[in-house]
């Protein structure tokens, strides 16, 4: 299986690492032409807006659209806005999840947490659950899911941190940064 | 379990989440909105860019927290700013006021000349300056979570850059091949903590995020030190000191972004008008030299 992650900015380094720990081959995106022969791609935690502005002067918004009708995309932090059809302010996006989201929707960088989430499908039926232990760095929130997306976890107080729809997966906490790979695990499932 | 804020995991990661971008000195709101329209990763606010600071010399100390402040409301990107090294009260007011990162930097003018500031004790980041592996790890040690090779600030000239970036690239090379038993002398040659010396030769790079700084001034010199193995780039004096700020800083971003595709290097370089004037640092006297500056 051949993953592709979106190295126009951000931590893709990490996500890549994470991927070859578990048997993938991976490939850097940065021009519509490295999506030839993907299973599937992540967009990785970064600046949004810089993304955004790449993607399009590099013509990558439309090949991205198309990328995500037939195959996995997950997007962490960044990538999860970059994915969502509404980020609430004027920025380029792929606008392929039915998700709202608000960005650096915790304060700025020294309210940035960990904490332990639920996440029940990280967990097979048969072990008993383990909490998922996430970083969330300037982290958005998913204000709301409509439409074919589902919430996959919440914070204690009910607010939406991660969600999926069909193959593409959001989340507003980096799994790439910690040594758990249930996450990456999980997201290779959806590509294959 | 609760919410832990501050720990070195989110500080670093931060710094994780600007990698493969560039980070750009502003000095008015407007300069940070035109480099986030451009593509910055995040924006360096203060009063006067390197050049001026050199040009007009007197004690260089923190901007006015009201500038920075009306900087932070201009963007949506994160924004640093700069204290004096060792001067932790400084860090302290930039804490409160809420910037994403501090940058204890030898641009401003020394406030203690043997110490840096224990900066494991702000729940704030912080990114320093180095000139090698050692002194990388001396401030890592401190608690910084970012490091940036200093190269020589405010000139446009990118030999510093180069050579600071060759020299800790260098020493982590040669680090990775040494024996377990040659560590503990090493540590002791270069002055660093030793448990920094180990896990750095066990991760073949330093424990933090790396970017270049000091003399960037094109998008040719930006993709040089990604393809010297740096994780991204500080701009400076060169972008608004420059004829067309808003072209030069978007031609950067997207060179650092492709630092690997000539053809792209070579359309973003183009037409993109004066560059800043230089100083050429082989002729530059040394006191003028800020490079030195952090022990």
């Amino acid at each position: 299986m051949r993953i592709g992650v979106l190295a126009i900015q951000g931590d893709f380094a990490e996500h890549i690492a994470m991927l070859e720990r578990l048997g993938a081959e991976t490939t850097e995106v940065r021009l519509p032409r490295h999506l030839d022969g993907l299973d599937g791609l992540i967009i990785p935690g970064g600046e949004s807006t810089t993304i955004g502005k790449l993607a399009v002067d590099f013509g990558l918004l439309d090949p991205l659209r198309e990328f995500g009708k037939t195959h996995a995309i997950w997007g962490t932090c960044a990538g999860a806005i970059f994915l969502s059809k509404d980020a609430r302010r004027s920025q380029p996006l792929i606008g392929i999840m039915d998700i709202t989201v608000e960005r650096n929707a915790f304060g700025r960088q020294v309210d940035s947490f960990e904490a332990d989430l639920e996440i029940a499908a990280l967990n097979p039926a048969t072990q008993p659950s383990a909490p998922y232990h996430a970083i969330f760095i300037r982290a958005p929130i998913i204000e709301s899911v409509f439409g074919a997306a589902s919430v996959l976890s919440t914070l204690p107080d009910g607010r939406i941190v991660a969600a999926q729809q069909g193959k593409l997966l959001a989340t507003s906490f980096h799994p790439e940064l910690t040594q758990d790979t249930r996450f990456h695990q999980y997201f290779l499932s959806l590509a294959r | 379990m609760e919410q832990q804020t501050g720990t070195f995991a989110v500080k670093k990661g931060l710094a994780q989440m600007l990698k493969g971008g560039v980070i750009m000195d502003v000095v008015t709101p407007e300069h940070a909105k035109i480099a986030e329209d451009a593509g910055a990763c995040a924006v360096m606010a203060l009063e006067r860019v390197p050049a001026d600071i050199r040009a007009q010399g007197g004690v260089a100390r923190m901007s006015d927290p009201d500038l920075i402040l009306k900087i932070m409301d201009a963007v949506s990107i994160p924004v640093m700013a700069k204290c004096r090294i060792g001067h932790f009260v400084e860090a302290q007011i930039l804490e409160a006021i809420g910037v994403d990162y501090i940058d204890e930097s030898e641009v401003l003018t020394p406030a203690d000349e043997e110490h840096h500031i224990n900066k494991h004790l702000f729940k704030v980041p912080f990114v320093c300056g180095c000139r090698n592996l050692g002194e990388a790890l001396r401030r890592i040690g401190e608690g910084a979570a970012m490091i940036r090779t200093k190269g020589e600030a405010g000139t446009g000239d990118v030999v510093e850059a180069v050579r600071h970036a060759r020299a800790v690239l260098g020493e982590i090379r040669r680090l990775t091949t040494m024996a377990e038993e040659e560590l503990m002398h090493y540590a002791k040659e270069i002055g660093a903590p030793y448990e920094l010396v180990k896990e750095t030769k066990e991760l073949g790079r330093l424990p933090v995020v790396n970017f270049a700084a000091g003399g960037v001034a094109t998008p040719a010199d930006a993709a040089m030190m990604m393809q010297l193995g740096m994780d991204g780039v500080f701009v400076g004096s060169g972008i608004f000191k420059s004829g067309d700020p808003a072209k030069r800083a978007a031609a950067i971003v997207k060179a650092v972004t492709h630092y690997n595709e000539p053809a792209i290097l070579a359309e973003v370089s183009k037409n993109l008008g004066e560059p800043m004037v230089g100083r050429n640092v082989s002729t530059m006297p040394e006191i003028e030299k800020i490079a030195g500056r952090g022990w």
